[in-house]
C-alpha cells in the first residue's frame, strides 16, 4: 500500500495537469466547431451546388428529325425507333474497367470510344453505339450492375426507305465530329448530336434538325433514375418536300444501271430538279448508322468514286453538246446567218495541222440546221476560227457555263470556260488560235457539269429564261403545322433574239428526226436534243476504237428537251466511257422523257 | 478506504450525465434509421440492432458503475492478458472483412476484441500508476509502454490503424497526465523526431494499400472524385450542403441516394450534419463537450490516483474517437476508419463505450466525500 500523503501529493500533481488536458480538449473541439462553420455556413452554398450536381442529370431529348418527301409526297427519309447506347460520364468511376467489360456484352469499337474518352470532358454523355439489336439491349440491361454509367435510350434513327436511290441528293446523317464542333457553323449544336453530313441532309440541316428538349432527372449514386424533376419537350424538325419526282429519279438511276454517269432532269420553267441521278451510288442507311472505319475507307478508295455526285461534281468536256452554245454565239454575233452554208469535205486544215470531222468524207453542203443535226465538226471549226475564243467564252458564261448553278448541294463544281485572259492568268501563255478550234467542238480546256448542260438546254427550251435549279419545293413547319411553298425562284431573261432560239430549236429537233439522235425519236412526244461524244484521250486516226480500253473510251452525252413546242422537261445525260452520245445516251433521255410525259398526261386525266 | 461510498443514489450531475448519453445514442439511432430505413427490407433492421446493443450496453453500464472500480483494477492485469489472448485468436482465426482481420464470431454476433481490450488497458494503466512510485523514467514510461506495446502491435497487425491509434491515445493522455520531468519529456520528443523517418518508413510500408490511398487522398481529395478521395469529398459535400438548418430528417440527398458510403458507421456524423445543419451539429458537438468535461470533472474530483487516471483514460478514449471522427468526416484528418462513439453502428463499440462511461460514473460515485 502506498503512503497516503504521497498519494495526496501525486493526486494534486495530476489535478494540476488536468487543466492542460481540459484546455487542449476544448481548443480542439472549438477548432472542430469552426470547421463545421466553414463547411456549412461559409461554403454551404458551394456544397449545396455540389450535392445538387451529384444527384441531378440533365438529359438531352433528341427531337425527331424532319422527314423528306418527293414532290408527290412519297417518303424519302424518316426516323425509325432504335436503341442507342450511351455512357453517362458522371456515373463512371473506372473507365478502363468499363472498357474491358463492355465488349463482353456488345460489339463496340473500343478504340473509338477510348479516343472519345480521352477528351477531358467529365460531365454529359457520349454515344457508344447506335442501333442496338434487341438481344444486345436485353443483355446489357440484365448486366446493368456491372456496367455503371451505361445507359440504353430508345431513340429515333434515320432511315432511307429507298436505299441507294437519290442517295447523292438526300445524303446521310452522322454524329457531329470533333472538328465540326469547333466550327462556328455548329456553334449551337451539342456534342453527340446527329447532324446532316452530306447532300440535302447537310445543306438543309437547319430546317431538319429541330430543337432539343431537356429533362432533368434525379439519380442515385449508381446513376439509377429516381424521378423526373422537369421536362422540356423537344421540337421536331420541319418536314421538307423536294422537287424530285422519285419515279423519274428511280428510272434515271435504273437507266444508268451499272454504268458510271449522271442524269439531270429539270422543269425548264421554274428550275425544279425532277431527277438528279449519279451512278454509282451508295446506301445512306449504311453511313447513317455509324459506319466502321474499314467500310468507310473502302468507300473512299473505291475507284468508281460512289461518293462523288457526278451530276454536280463531274467536270467533263461537253463535246458536241457545246455546239448549242456555239450556234447561239454565231447567230448573236452575226458572224454567220442560219442560212449561210459551207461545204464540208471532212477536214479543216489549220496551219500545219488538219482538224478532222467525225465523219470521214464530210457532210457536203451544210447550213446551221444540218450542222446541228449531223453534228458537223468542220462547220463549227470554221465558225470557231472566225469567232475567236473570247466571244465564245462570253456566250458560254451567259448560258451559265463556268459558274456554279447554285443548287443547294455542297461541293458543286463550276467547270471551266477558257478565255485569253484566263490562259494568261493561269498558264502564263497567250491563247493560240488553234485552241479555239478544239473549243468549238466542246473539247480542249472546256469543261462542264451535267447540271450546267441541263441548264443550257433549259434556257434554249424556254427561249432564254434563266432560272436557278432548286431542290426544295415546300416546307411543313412543325411550329405551326402549315405547309409553306417555297417562293418561285428569281428568273431573268437572256437577251438573245427570239429567232436565235427558234433556229437552234429547229436544229435540235432535226437532231432527233433526221440527225445523230434518231434513236431518241419518240412516238408519243416530240423531242429536241443534241448528242455529244466527249473525248477522254486524243486518239490517232488509225486507232481502232473498239479495241481501246474502257477507261479511254469517250463519254456519251445527250441533252434534250420535250415537247418541242411547249417544253415541259429538260434533260442532260452523260454516260462515262460509253462511246457515242447518239447510241449510248440518247435512248436513255428518250425513255425518261416519255415516262415523264406519260405521267403528266395521266395526272392531267386524273385531275379532270 | 471504501467506507465513504456515496450511497445517496443518483444526484443531479448523474441524471444530467445519463440524460446526455441517452440523447447522443438516440440521435445516433435516428440517423442510422434515416440512412437505412429506405433501403432495408430485412426483418431486423440495423437501427433495431443498434437499439438492442444500446440495451446490452446499458446493462454493462450498470455493472461497470455499480461494482467498486477497485474490484476491477484488482483483476486488471488478468483482464488485459485475456484481451491480448483474444487479439491473438483474432490474428490466427478471426473473420476477415475488407482485407482486415478484426472479428471473432460469437454465435450470430461478431465481437471486435480491439474495442474490448481498451477497458482492461485503462484499468491496468490506472492501477499500475496507482500502486507504483513514479520515480525514474523507467517506471514512469518504459514499463507502461511495454504493457501497451503488445496490444498496440497486435491491433496494428490486423490491420486496424484507427483502433491502434485510439489505443495509443489512451496511453499517451494518461502518461501526459501522470507527468514527466521536462528533461525526460524533451528526450522522448527529440528521439521521436530523430526516429520519425525510420518509423515513417516502417509504418508506411506496413500499411495496406487502401490505408495508403486514404492518407494520400487526404492530401488532395479533389484530384480524383471517382477514386481515393471519394469518401472524403462526398462526406464534406454532405456536411456542407446541410448549411444552417439542414435538409430535415430523410432529406439528405447525399445519404438517401447513397453518394456517401458507410453512412451508418464511420460517416454517421455527416448524415446527421446534412439533415440537421450547423445548428444540429453544434448541439451534438456541445453534448459531446459536456460529457467530456464531466469526465474531466470526475477525474479532478476522484478519490485516488487510480480513479482519476481511470476517468482520464475514459475521456481520452471517447475524446479521441469524437475528435478524430469529426475531423475525418469534415476533411481535417485522413480517413482512418474510426467510428463516432455512441453514434456509429457497432455492437462492440457501443458496449465498450457504455462500459467506460459506467466506470466514469463509478469513479464519480466514490469520490472524496468532502465534495
Amino acid at each position: 500500500m502506498i503512503d497516503s500523503s504521497r498519494q495526496a501529493n501525486e493526486l494534486a500533481d495530476i489535478q494540476s495537469r488536468l487543466i492542460f488536458v481540459k484546455v487542449g480538449l476544448l481548443m480542439i473541439l472549438v477548432l472542430l466547431g469552426l470547421r463545421l462553420w466553414q463547411l456549412q455556413i461559409r461554403d454551404g452554398v458551394y456544397y449545396q451546388d455540389l450535392a445538387r450536381d451529384n444527384r441531378t442529370r440533365s438529359i438531352v431529348l433528341e427531337p425527331a428529325r424532319g422527314l423528306l418527301f418527293d414532290r408527290h409526297g412519297e417518303l424519302l427519309a424518316n426516323n425509325i425507333p432504335s436503341f442507342q447506347l450511351y455512357l453517362s460520364l458522371e456515373d463512371v468511376q473506372d473507365r478502363d474497367a468499363l472498357l474491358s467489360k463492355l465488349p463482353e456484352y456488345v460489339d463496340v469499337n473500343v478504340q473509338a470510344i477510348s479516343e472519345k474518352l480521352a477528351t477531358k470532358r467529365r460531365r454529359g454523355r457520349i454515344k457508344l453505339k447506335s442501333g442496338l439489336t434487341l438481344k444486345e439491349a436485353a443483355l446489357i440491361e440484365s448486366h446493368r450492375i456491372e456496367l455503371p454509367g451505361v445507359v440504353i435510350q430508345p431513340e429515333y434513327q434515320r432511315n432511307y426507305p429507298l436505299g441507294t436511290y437519290a442517295s447523292h441528293v438526300i445524303g446521310y446523317v452522322g454524329e457531329i465530329s470533333e472538328s465540326q464542333l469547333k466550327d462556328p457553323e455548329f456553334l449551337d449544336v451539342q456534342a453527340g448530336r446527329i447532324i446532316g453530313q452530306y447532300g440535302l441532309e447537310r445543306t438543309l440541316d437547319s430546317h431538319l434538325l429541330g430543337e432539343t428538349g431537356r429533362k432533368i432527372i434525379e439519380v442515385d449514386a449508381y446513376g439509377y433514375p429516381k424521378r423526373s424533376l422537369s421536362t422540356q419537350a423537344p421540337l421536331a424538325g420541319d418536314d421538307l418536300y423536294l422537287t424530285l419526282d422519285i419515279r423519274l429519279q428511280r428510272l434515271a438511276e435504273d437507266l444508268l444501271g451499272e454504268e458510271a454517269g449522271a442524269i439531270v432532269a429539270l422543269d425548264p420553267w421554274n428550275g425544279d430538279v425532277l431527277a438528279l441521278a449519279s451512278q454509282p451510288g451508295f446506301n445512306p442507311n449504311d453511313l447513317s448508322g455509324g459506319i466502321s472505319t474499314q467500310a468507310w475507307e473502302k468507300l473512299l478508295k473505291d475507284s468508281r468514286h460512289p461518293l462523288t455526285n457526278r451530276a454536280i461534281q463531274g467536270q467533263y468536256p461537253p463535246g458536241s453538246t457545246f455546239k448549242i452554245v456555239m450556234a447561239a454565239t454565231l447567230l448573236e454575233t452575226h458572224t454567220m446567218s442560219a442560212s449561210d452554208s459551207l461545204t464540208c469535205h471532212g477536214t479543216f486544215p489549220f496551219g500545219k495541222r488538219v482538224f478532222r470531222d467525225w465523219k470521214r468524207g464530210g457532210h457536203g453542203s451544210v447550213d446551221l440546221t444540218k450542222a446541228l443535226a449531223e453534228s458537223c465538226d468542220v462547220y463549227f471549226y470554221k465558225a470557231g476560227n472566225q469567232l475567236g475564243i473570247d466571244p465564245i467564252a462570253t456566250y458560254s458564261r451567259k448560258f451559265g457555263l463556268g459558274a456554279k448553278t447554285g443548287i443547294a448541294l455542297s461541293s458543286e463544281q463550276s467547270g471551266l470556260v477558257p478565255s485569253t485572259e484566263w490562259k494568261k492568268k493561269n498558264r502564263g501563255e497567250p491563247w493560240y488560235p488553234g485552241e479555239t478550234i478544239s473549243i468549238a467542238i466542246g473539247q480542249g480546256f472546256l469543261s462542264v457539269t451535267p447540271i450546267q448542260m441541263a441548264k443550257v438546254v433549259s434556257i434554249v427550251a424556254t427561249n432564254g429564261r434563266v432560272v436557278q435549279p432548286r431542290l426544295l419545293k415546300a416546307t411543313r413547319l412543325r411550329r405551326t403545322g402549315n405547309l409553306k411553298e417555297e417562293p418561285s425562284p428569281a428568273t431573268h431573261q437572256l437577251s438573245l433574239s427570239p429567232t436565235t432560239f427558234s433556229k437552234i430549236k429547229e436544229g435540235l429537233a432535226a437532231v432527233v428526226t433526221r440527225g445523230t439522235a434518231k434513236r431518241a425519236q419518240s412516238a408519243i412526244v416530240s423531242i429536241a436534243g443534241k448528242t455529244g461524244t466527249a473525248q477522254v484521250v486524243a486518239l490517232k486516226d488509225d486507232d481502232d476504237k473498239s479495241e481501246v480500253a474502257k477507261k479511254h473510251q469517250d463519254h456519251a452525252w445527250f441533252v434534250a428537251f420535250a415537247p418541242v413546242d411547249q417544253p415541259k422537261i429538260a434533260v442532260a445525260v452523260i454516260v462515262e466511257h460509253a462511246g457515242h452520245g447518239g447510241s449510248a445516251a440518247a435512248p436513255l433521255a428518250k425513255t425518261l422523257i416519255e415516262a415523264y410525259i406519260n405521267a403528266e398526261n395521266t395526272e392531267h386525266v386524273d385531275s379532270l | 478506504m471504501n467506507d465513504n461510498v456515496n450511497r445517496r443514489g443518483l444526484d443531479t450531475f448523474d441524471w444530467c450525465f445519463l440524460g446526455i448519453i441517452a440523447a447522443i445514442i438516440s440521435i445516433g439511432i435516428l440517423s442510422i434509421y434515416s440512412v437505412t430505413n429506405s433501403t432495408s427490407t430485412t426483418k431486423f433492421p440495423i437501427y433495431l440492432k443498434q437499439t438492442t446493443w444500446m440495451v446490452v450496453g446499458a446493462l454493462a453500464f450498470l455493472v461497470a458503475a455499480g461494482v467498486d472500480y477497485h474490484k476491477f483494477t484488482r483483476f486488471s492485469y488478468l483482464l488485459y492478458g485475456a484481451g491480448l489472448i483474444l487479439l491473438i485468436i483474432v490474428l490466427i482465426s478471426g473473420k476477415t472483412s475488407r482485407g482486415s482481420q478484426r472479428w471473432i464470431p460469437l454465435g450470430p454476433f461478431m465481437m471486435q476484441p480491439s474495442e474490448f481490450i481498451k477497458i482492461p488497458l485503462m484499468l491496468t494503466l490506472a492501477s499500475y500508476y496507482g500502486a507504483t512510485s513514479r520515480k525514474g523514467w523507467l517506471r514512469r514510461l518504459i514499463i507502461p509502454a511495454l504493457i501497451v506495446l503488445p496490444g498496440f502491435l497486435l491491433i496494428l497487425k490486423q490491420p486496424d490503424l484507427g483502433s491502434s491509434l485510439g489505443f495509443l491515445a489512451i496511453f499517451l493522455v494518461i502518461v501526459l497526465t501522470v507527468g514527466m520531468k521536462s528533461k525526460a519529456f524533451g528526450f522522448i520528443v527529440l528521439a521521436a523526431l530523430m526516429l520519425f523517418p525510420f518509423a515513417w518508413g516502417g509504418v508506411w510500408g506496413s500499411l495496406h494499400g487502401y490505408q495508403q490511398d486514404r492518407i494520400l487522398s487526404f492530401v488532395d481529395p479533389s484530384s480524383d472524385t471517382g477514386g481515393k478521395g471519394y469518401h472524403g469529398l462526398q462526406s464534406r459535400i454532405a456536411i456542407g450542403s446541410g448549411q444552417l438548418v439542414g435538409k430535415g430528417l430523410y432529406g439528405g440527398t447525399q445519404t438517401q441516394f447513397k453518394f456517401l458510403p458507410e453512412g451508418h458507421t464511420d460517416f454517421v456524423f455527416a448524415v446527421f450534419a446534412e439533415e440537421w445543419g450547423f445548428l444540429g451539429s453544434l448541439v451534438l458537438l456541445s453534448l459531446y463537450v459536456i460529457v467530456l468535461l464531466m469526465g474531466l470533472e470526475i477525474a479532478f474530483n476522484a478519490k485516488d490516483i487510480t480513479g482519476s487516471l481511470l476517468a482520464v483514460g475514459v475521456v481520452a478514449m471517447l475524446g479521441f474517437g469524437i475528435i478524430v471522427n469529426i475531423a475525418m468526416t469534415s476533411g481535417l484528418a485522413p480517413i482512418v476508419g474510426i467510428p463516432l462513439p455512441l453514434m456509429s453502428y457497432g455492437g462492440s463499440a457501443m458496449v465498450v463505450n457504455l462500459t467506460a462511461l459506467g466506470l466514469l460514473l463509478n469513479v464519480k460515485r466514490r469520490r472524496r466525500s468532502l465534495l
